[in-house]
């Protein structure tokens, strides 16, 4: 929480007139019970109606200047913490977009997703809370306690203990239960995962008949829940009678021994009631307390997983901005003694040289797991190579700064996402400026122009989150349009074509081999794609199984061989 | 239909009626003690007359009373305490089942009409809801409607002239917190839809960080976000100032018919007499808490709408009718595997008409490919013969029974299945491929495994066979969980086999190993696959072409490229090159 701070530094004026109200405020609903014992020893014991009516225009003058400083308390704590939530969301988003593919795979997406939305709302709340209460709880507490002795010093040891007692009941009954919430999350974790496998494989479920022992284990987990819930409760349930228990006791003791004091003259009853409200005003106020402290406990924890992301720095950081120079002669790519691992586990890439002419078409080919997407991703330098040098037109891709390199790049990924917004929006990505003809253009060579002309709204059509309400087929079509719009020199195409049926890939294809001074990189499982490419990589295992034209391979690298023999009749494979 | 919403809750909780009794029951007690023990407080007060003039022997006896009411109290609340939360958690809990078994009730077409995570959410949010608002009905509304009528009562007979004074006083409270939640509930919605808006944009951006890099929009994604959070900061302002209001405002409130019962108690005893000072302790001590049991009800109040409001969610699914029941229906035991389709009709949609007039006949032991453009409808024969959705013209036979005369469960265990979704459940590898046949020994998993080649994959993981899955299958590659989706079809080994796009997701060269395990699984079985690439049916003992619901055509591969219509140009278009 605390490391979080920097983040409330333009509020510091808030910080202090916030709690400095809440504090005053405080003050007041101490002196209210002092107010009323005058008005009853000094105002009824004396029958001095004057002084009644006095007094009683202090108790309403004591709330509306309570109520005034409470509420300039409560517009500072809303403003500080929304604004420093503001804050942080913002700068959050903005470390994560800097952080490198080695760092977002650690962390992994949903759990940044909830540390962005849950874990920032909850700091959020949090500092709301501590404003306004943290303070305001203990003062009452210690002010009680004050205005006991004042009043009675030997009477408030019953305070004392009182107090006392009040926090050690309440400290062990919320230490005990806690390891039951922590189980009970657990249960109910495992009630919504059975739930939702229960849906996403209905079917499956259904065709092996497995419906009632998916039925008995969710009623087992329910059981479960309900038991655990009803032992927590037998022990939760005890905090509201003991701490009652505990105050009455106290305040039969002020009775007891507070009309011993009345009795030598040391106290009058008005005291007594004073006393007596002084003591519940002290129950009230730890229950507050220990509440707060649940709160704050689960507003630091997610203060510190939200820290956890900003400590992390990326290990892939641009050297300068200065835009690279591209060699004239230099090849488009070229990978130089390049190897890789995602951890500690074996290479993923092992020892991979080759080049990339520039205008040329590439195909790179395998079975899944070999390697061709990593290849992909370090040219792209989302990751960086462990060993080796990556290109790109003669330079290396780390002296690079990012928007240069992937500027220069249009990629297709192999998952293809589209973002919420409008067909025109998506189309945007690669090049912000870009006409509606170079949009209509790209569609045009991604075999996209025509579904889109169907449109009702064409180009202003929406779409929703993820491209749901394209078919794959669409969505994949838009993802490489996306990637050709303002003409990249460069093209990678990862997987790229696998939504598409044969004939709307096979005109696809055509178009992009006519694009000019284009270098066409293009990733497959499926020999056809690349039969005719200039040069064709063969990935096995992180390895390169052999380089060539179609012809050569066909010759010389059984891999390739096998690859095409599994998908072409033999005819077909010698063209 | 609220009321209805009620009542179909409270049929839930009719079992539970002892700890209902028994929760009201320790409500009334302690409420009513608890408002005693200010009398008796009262009371000793009064024996304090002056110096010297303290009744000990009196104030001896109140205490003696205190004492044992606190005893009474403790026991009361915490058996309410206790009670409550046996209700509303052995309600829920009932009521979950109940949903879950629905899920596995309704025809199929339900669950994938509806989104699942809508689904989800009222088998977990909707559902504590409704625990957590029974919770508070019996809590905070019957303990603070029974708070109310019994400090007016104790009032009212203490004396009836401040007790006016409560009375006029208190409704502004409920004043106050009616208009400040009106204030709250519409910022409150205002800032939930932007929340909204901002975390499903969040979840755009940090779940797609290879596109936001791969196209360099970190700049504009920032700019963006910028802008949402700045509209954020000011709805979410109001509202939470909004809320903030709400204390001060009734402790304000509060703190005025303190004031006022004060005065005027002080002055009535000062200027008419008939009430002790005691008595006024007694009346402050009401004043200080009466607003608090107004405030919770009318906070319960909203409460309460929200708990209805997801009942209602809850419900509907509850209500949703069930598949037609097949009590009725023949229990088959044998399987043939012959099948036959006579004039099927089929749409999801009636405006879409899909599947029409479609007739086939399978002997026993054939393999039947079903090929095609995407949407053509091939995933839909599959559900018609799985009886997921039922034919709407036409029938169905198998060994020629109508597949509606037989029992589901044993008409699904005539089919192994392999879908091109793989889904698996979390827990061991081992457990995965027991799925369909729970008697298996390892052995015959193994051999299984082996035959589908995810052996050699399965034996490299951490703990082997005993390895856990995570959630759908996480940690696996999509062309491994295919492998493993095939290996527990194939430990059951039944007598009709369903492939699905079985293995669109793993390489070519795998697949030929595994089409070759598949052909010794079919071997003299009747087998339907749906296939992608058209090299893997070759040998099928009929192709069904279809498109767009009909089939086009149907034959053997070699006739088909014969006839050179629709297949031969599906297949050539495969290969064909510039």
């Amino acid at each position: 929480m605390f490391k979080l701070r920097r983040f409330l530094k333009d509020y510091k004026l808030q910080l202090i007139i916030g709690p400095a109200c809440k504090l005053f405020e405080a003050i007041l609903e101490l002196c209210v019970p002092l107010v009323m014992a005058s008005i009853i020893d000094d105002g009824i014991q004396k029958s001095d109606t004057n002084h009644i009516i006095v007094m009683g225009v202090v108790l309403v003058l004591l709330g509306v200047v309570g109520l005034t400083s409470a509420l300039v308390c409560q517009y500072m704590a809303s403003y500080t913490s929304q604004g420093a939530g503001t804050k942080i969301r913002t700068a959050l988003l903005a470390h994560i977009n800097g952080l490198s593919h080695n760092e977002l795979d650690k962390v992994g997406t949903p759990s940044l997703i909830t540390r962005m939305t849950g874990d920032i709302n909850a700091v959020q709340a949090n500092i709301a809370m501590t404003m306004r209460l943290l303070l305001r709880a203990p003062f009452l507490i210690i002010g009680a306690l004050i205005m006991a002795c004042f009043i009675d010093l030997k009477l408030s040891i019953i305070f004392f203990c009182g107090s006392f007692l009040i926090a050690v009941v309440l400290y062990l009954v919320m230490t005990k239960s806690l390891p039951f919430y922590r189980q009970i999350q657990k249960l109910v974790d495992k009630v919504s995962l059975i739930s939702r496998e229960n849906l996403s494989g209905n079917r499956v479920i259904r065709a092996f008949s497995k419906q009632k022992s998916q039925q008995e284990s969710l009623d087992n987990a329910g059981e479960e829940l309900s038991k655990t819930t009803l032992r927590v409760s037998r022990l939760s349930a005890l905090l509201n009678p003991a701490t009652y228990v505990i105050t009455y006791s106290a305040i039969i003791l002020i009775l007891w021994f507070g009309g011993g004091q009345v009795n030598k003259g040391a106290l009058m009853s008005g005291d007594v009631i004073a006393l007596t409200s002084y003591m519940t005003q002290i129950l009230l106020a730890m229950i507050v307390l220990a509440n707060l402290v649940v709160l704050l406990s689960k507003g630091i924890a997610s203060a510190g997983r939200i820290n956890q992301i900003f400590e992390i720095k990326s290990t892939v950081t641009e050297k300068s901005q200065d835009r690279v120079t591209p060699v004239k002669s230099a090849p488009t790519v070229e990978f130089d003694k390049v190897s890789f691992t995602y951890g500690d586990g074996d290479n993923e890439l092992d020892n991979i040289s080759f080049t990339i002419e520039k205008n040329s078409v590439t195909g790179i080919i395998g079975t899944t797991g070999a390697g061709k997407t990593t290849l992909i991703n370090l040219i792209l330098r989302f990751y960086d190579a462990t060993e080796g040098v990556v290109k790109f037109n003669g330079t290396d891709v780390k002296d690079y700064p990012f928007s240069q390199l992937r500027g220069d790049i249009g990629v297709v990924l192999q998952k293809s996402v589209l973002v919420s917004g409008t067909v025109r929006s998506n189309m945007l990505w690669q090049k912000p400026e870009a006409t509606d003809e170079e949009i209509w253009k790209a569609l045009e060579i991604a075999q996209a122009k025509d579904f889109v002309t169907e449109l009702p709204r064409k180009l202003d059509s929406p779409v929703n989150q993820g491209g749901t309400n394209f078919s794959g087929g669409q969505r994949q079509r838009l993802c490489i349009a996306r990637a050709l719009v303002g003409k990249p020199d460069t093209v990678i195409l990862d997987d790229s074509f696998s939504a598409l049926d044969f004939a709307t890939e096979k005109a696809l294809r055509e178009e992009l081999l006519n694009l000019e001074n284009t270098t066409l990189i293009i990733v497959t499982q499926r020999c056809a794609s690349i039969m005719n490419a200039d040069k064709i990589i063969v990935l096995e295992d992180g390895e390169i199984a052999g380089q060539g034209t179609h012809k050569e391979l066909l010759k010389s690298c059984d891999t390739y061989r096998e690859i095409c023999l599994s998908q072409l009749k033999e005819s077909e494979v010698a063209v | 239909m609220k009321k209805h919403t009620v009542s179909k809750i409270l049929r839930y909780t009719i079992p539970h009626i002892k700890y209902f009794i028994l929760a009201v029951f320790s409500a009334v007690i302690s409420v009513s003690l608890t408002l005693y023990i200010h009398v008796l407080v009262g009371n000793a007060i009064d024996y304090m007359i002056d110096v010297g003039r303290v009744d000990f022997g009196n104030i001896l006896l109140q205490i003696v009373y205190i004492a044992v009411s606190i005893g009474l109290i403790a026991v009361f609340q915490w058996l309410m305490g206790y009670c409550t939360n046996a209700i509303s958690s052995k309600t829920i809990r009932d009521i979950r089942s109940d949903v879950f078994r629905k899920f596995n009730n309704v025809p199929l077409s339900y669950i994938d009409r509806n989104p699942h995570g809508d689904l989800i959410s009222r088998i977990t949010n909707d559902i504590e809801a409704i625990g957590e608002g029974l919770t508070q009905v019996i809590t905070q509304l019957f303990s603070g409607v029974i708070t109310i009528i019994g400090t007016l009562i104790f009032m009212l007979m203490i004396d009836y002239r401040i007790a006016l004074v409560v009375v006029v006083l208190t409704p502004l409270s409920i004043l106050v917190a009616g208009i400040i939640g009106r204030m709250c509930a519409k910022s409150f919605r205002e800032q939930q839809a932007l929340q909204g808006e901002i975390s499903s944009y969040i979840e755009e951006m940090v779940g797609n960080q290879k596109i936001v890099k791969a196209f360099s929009y970190e700049k504009r994604c920032a700019d963006e976000f910028e802008e949402k959070n700045r509209r954020l900061f000011k709805v979410g302002l109001k509202a939470q100032f909004a809320g903030a209001l709400a204390n001060p405002c009734t402790r304000f409130v509060n703190n005025m018919v303190y004031a006022a019962t004060g005065i005027v108690g002080a002055l009535l005893i000062v200027m008419t007499g008939g009430l002790s000072i005691g008595q006024l302790s007694c009346f402050l001590a009401y004043a200080n808490q009466y607003t608090k049991p107004f405030n919770e009800v009318t906070g319960v109040l909203t409460q309460i709408q929200t708990a209805l409001a997801s009942a209602g969610r809850v419900f509907e699914v509850l209500e949703a009718e069930n598949e037609p029941s097949d009590k009725d229906r023949k229990s088959v035991n044998t399987c043939k595997g012959k099948v036959e389709f006579k004039n099927v009709y089929f749409s999801y949609s009636e405006d879409k008409p899909l599947i029409q007039n479609f007739s086939l006949n399978v002997k026993s032991g054939q393999q039947v490919a079903i090929v095609g453009p995407t949407g053509c409808g091939k995933t839909t024969l599959i559900n018609l013969l799985m009886g997921f959705y039922d034919v709407q013209q036409g029938e169905i036979l198998v060994d020629g029974t109508n597949i509606l005369d037989i029992k589901r469960n044993d008409l699904r265990k005539m089919f192994g299945m392999v879908l091109q979704d793989s889904w698996l459940i979390s827990g061991t590898i081992m457990e995965n491929l027991r799925f369909g046949n729970p008697n298996a020994t390892d052995e015959q998993v193994i051999e299984a495994a082996k035959q589908a080649h995810a052996h050699s994959f399965i034996r490299k993981m951490p703990q082997g066979y005993n390895t856990l899955i995570a959630e759908n299958g996480g940690n696996l590659s999509a062309g491994q969980k295919q492998l493993l989706c095939i290996a527990r079809a194939m430990v059951v080994n039944p007598p009709m086999l369903i492939l699905d796009e079985a293995t669109s997701s793993i390489d070519t060269l795998t697949e030929i190993r595994v089409q070759k395990a598949f052909r010794k699984l079919m071997k003299g079985k009747t087998s339907f696959v749906v296939a992608h690439r058209l090299s893997t049916i070759k040998e099928s003992d009929i192709i069904l072409v279809m498109n767009k619901g009909n089939i086009v055509e149907q034959g053997t591969h070699e006739k088909l490229l014969e006839h050179k219509g629709f297949y031969y140009n599906l297949y050539n278009s495969q290969f064909a090159n510039n």
